[in-house]
């Protein structure tokens, strides 16, 4: 481990006093292992305790931490800086309204997520022991349940940016979970739901999401599954 | 104006503080009754550390192999090297069985055996496959699904607001005072019952595996009320924490048969436990892997060991561990399916907490009464179904019966009981901490939290004796003076990060110096609370539990017996 210089560039935002968000860059000093979270923590620690940005588990499972890093959605506790050189940019998600510094409002983001009825919905009795679902039925889900809602997809997504009503790439995933649960039996009710303009059609398989999410999920073909049950369930 | 009239006041039959896996199934239980039920929590819901446990959860469905409750029982007693009440472990397994299938039918997807049934591996410390798992992302799935079913069922959040005071008056719980911390501003909660689900207290300690949110809030919170903690002493150190990040790297690696290696490539665990090696209960490892780093057997001579999962093959790893293989890939740039992984002792789980019976009620004294109105669940609670030492697997199944039990009894509570008043200031203490830290002095509060985590690592791990303890009690009195005079540089309303932490300084200020008193009046080796000057274990005198008051500024210590119901669990030397 060594001590690197780097310059960071944030974009600094605080709602009493600017009218605009603007930038500020820190020319500091750590560890060439770093992460961008430590990054963060550096400056705000030892440097400017007005710094706002959202962290938690520092092992990529909480999704708090999903910020803009030159240019790339990512999770910033497990983003080294190694991989961006000396030169740091931070921004905050795109398409959603900042609260202050990297901080935005994320509850829009998790009112579109229970839209979608994010529950198993049956209509069936309930076994005295566990359903039966077999590693082959568990594998059409298996993959989507690893989304951890950090928004790095909806934020990396044209089709949301212009469009604050259409449901984006999170919360259709999640509507792709418990369609393909073999435990569930709301589909109907699911489809009917994603089968609108907001819905699964505003997704024009671009693949943002997929090459923002830290979790690597294949949402776009999982979208793609579900546009496919949307036909076949309307026939 | 009345208080009742004031923008920010709330009146909510429940209010239940963290939206982890206890918070969350209480407030499930509660918002099913028809009750009103509100979580507060200090990020949002799926951000809670809960989501970070990875290996499974504990419960003898006997799929893989036989099974039994009472095996259950008594793997979980003897890992807790005997302190855990017996009556607390009984109701524990009792109900294990169930919360597992009811998690199953609200759509975990759990990982399935060939005939499509839960699927469940090796854990250490216990005699048989007991953990139901979902690949190794366990915690995280029982997190969403919960919150999912609490939309469903209407349970009210107020994400990232931090809680400042208990409103407690003659015994009673009224409510409590949060700070909005997106907003800024407090807001006064009268309540009928109040759940403190807040989760553990690492972040005392430098190197853990802890959460940047887990600052023991609510531990805190009742030492501040004048109400005793339990068992602050017992902190679980786990052996295969990611080398200088501290960060988890499951149990789950060894239930599926990882090794671990010291600098002659020694398998050292047939040293210190022959029979279960690597699955021995934590304690057991973390005392093995310091033992080896103190003596010169570290990689290089150097204070970290190997995680060696690559006789696993690269199929297993990667459809069984991929969260533990993206962990070391990501942080420490080593492939695990081709090189071992560096490891060290990390903080990872607090055994002690805030004191409750079998209800889940708060308790005030080594008598058992009960604070009316309050409860505990999960990390922040000591029951104790734990003792000295908990078995992997056991918290999340402990975070979800207790949270289920708690919300059952907060539910009964509420039939009965109406509003109490509030205090006529309610949000003085409060009011108190955001105005000192806003008209406060020159000290800040990151300089003294690096101290006081450097101190606790080095004097509060794996091994610790007088000496070391007493000077850290010195250093902890210290830096509570300096506290005084801290002041933030944020003077804004709307998410004070500074502020914030500030204010969580406190608490970790405050509940560090029970661990070091507890640990120093307890003159025994027991679980994860190891002495180099008193290396044995001491039943005749310490098979008691340690309850801690804050009183005029001294911490006043108190002893009640730990309960052994059964014979056949009486007290025996503990091998494996």
């Amino acid at each position: 481990m060594a001590k690197i210089d780097i310059h960071v560039n944030i974009l600094r935002y605080r709602p009493e006093s600017d009218e605009k968000p603007r930038w500020q860059e820190f020319a500091i000093s750590v560890d060439d292992e770093s992460t961008v979270l430590d990054v963060l923590n550096e400056i705000h620690w030892q440097h400017d305790g007005t710094l706002a940005y959202r962290r938690s588990c520092r092992s990529s499972i909480c999704g708090s931490c999903a910020m803009k890093v030159n240019g790339r959605n990512v999770l910033a506790c497990e983003t080294p800086i190694h991989r961006f050189g000396r030169k740091l940019k931070i921004e905050p998600l795109s398409g959603f309204q900042i609260i202050k510094d990297l901080v935005v409002d994320l509850d829009p983001f998790f009112e579109k997520l229970q839209r979608i009825k994010p529950y198993l919905i049956l209509d069936k009795s309930l076994p005295d022991k566990e359903f039966v679902q077999t590693p082959a039925q568990l594998e059409q889900i298996g993959e989507s349940t690893l989304c951890i809602l950090c928004a790095a997809c909806s934020a990396a997504c044209p089709s949301s940016w212009p469009n604050s009503e259409y449901l984006g790439p999170a919360a259709l995933l999640k509507a792709y979970r418990f369609v393909f649960d073999s435990r569930d039996d709301g589909a109907d009710q699911r489809l009917e739901i994603v089968n609108d303009k907001n819905g699964v059609w505003r997704c024009h398989t671009i693949f943002n999401c997929m090459e923002a999410c830290p979790k690597k999920i294949k949402i776009t073909e999982y979208l793609s599954r579900l546009k496919l049950k949307v036909v076949e369930n309307s026939l | 104006m009345k208080i009742e009239e004031a923008r920010r006041y709330h009146k909510i039959d429940a209010v239940i503080v963290g939206a982890g896996l206890a918070g969350l199934r209480a407030a499930l239980e509660v918002a099913k009754s028809g009750l009103s039920a509100a979580v507060i929590t200090k990020v949002y819901p799926t951000r809670s550390h809960s989501g970070g446990a990875q290996g499974g959860i504990a419960a003898a469905l006997a799929n893989v192999s036989e099974d039994s409750l009472e095996a259950h029982m008594f793997d979980t007693i003897k890992g807790s090297d005997y302190l855990a009440d017996q009556d607390i472990i009984e109701r524990f397994v009792n109900e294990a069985l169930k919360t597992v299938y009811e998690f199953e039918h609200m759509g975990v997807p759990f990982s399935r055996t060939e005939d499509g049934r839960i699927n469940q591996r090796p854990f250490g410390g216990h005699s048989a496959p007991r953990a139901c798992f979902a690949q190794d992302i366990t915690g995280h799935v029982l997190l969403h699904t919960l919150y999912e079913q609490c939309l469903q069922h209407n349970v009210l959040f107020f994400n990232e607001f931090q809680v400042l005071s208990l409103l407690l008056r003659d015994d009673v719980c009224r409510g409590l005072v949060a700070w909005d911390i997106r907003a800024g501003g407090l807001h006064i909660f009268q309540t009928r019952a109040v759940l403190l689900a807040t989760g553990g207290y690492g972040r005392a300690w430098k190197v853990t595996s802890n959460a940047h949110a887990n600052t023991g809030d609510g531990v805190a919170l009742v030492l501040e009320a004048g109400l005793p903690l339990e068992d602050m002493e017992f902190v679980q150190f786990h052996p295969t924490g990611l080398y200088k990040h501290g960060i988890l790297l499951s149990e789950a690696a060894r239930g599926e048969g990882a090794y671990i290696v010291n600098d002659r490539n020694e398998r050292f665990m047939k040293t210190y436990a022959a029979a279960k090696m690597e699955l021995a209960p934590r304690d057991v490892v973390s005392r093995a892997e310091q033992t080896e780093i103190n003596e010169g057997r570290g990689i290089h001579g150097q204070d970290y060991v190997y995680l060696d999962l690559r006789h696993l093959g690269r199929e297993k790893i990667l459809s069984r561990l991929p969260q533990i293989y993206d962990l070391a890939l990501n942080y420490l740039k080593v492939d695990a399916i081709q090189e071992p992984v560096p490891i060290q002792p990390t903080a990872h789980y607090s055994m002690g907490g805030i004191p409750a019976n079998v209800r889940t009620e708060v308790i005030k004294d080594a008598a058992g009464q009960v604070v009316k109105g309050l409860y505990t669940a999960g990390e922040a609670s000591c029951l104790s179904l734990h003792g000295a030492n908990r078995l992997g697997t056991n918290s999340l199944q402990d975070a979800a019966t207790f949270g289920r039990i708690a919300g059952i009894h907060m539910t009964e509570f509420c039939r009965k009981n109406a509003f109490s008043d509030l205090p006529v200031k309610p949000l003085e203490t409060a009011q108190g901490k955001i105005d000192r830290l806003w008209s406060g002095g020159k000290e800040r509060h990151a300089p003294i939290r690096e101290i006081l985590q450097e101190n606790m690592t080095r004097a509060m791990g794996v091994f610790r004796n007088q000496d070391d303890m007493l000077k850290m009690l010195a250093v902890i009195k210290e830096l509570q003076e300096r506290y005084q005079q801290v002041g933030v540089d944020d003077h804004g309303q709307a998410f004070n990060l500074d502020l914030v932490e500030a204010l969580e300084l406190e608490n970790l200020l405050s509940f560090s110096e029970v661990i070091v008193e507890g640990a120093l009046a307890r003159k025994e080796s027991r679980g994860a609370h190891f002495r180099s000057d008193f290396p044995k274990r001491n039943d005749g005198d310490w098979l008691r539990h340690t309850l801690a008051w804050r009183r005029g500024g001294k911490i006043v210590l108190d002893f009640s017996k730990a309960v052994v119901i059964y014979p056949q669990y009486q007290p025996q030397e503990r091998k494996y």
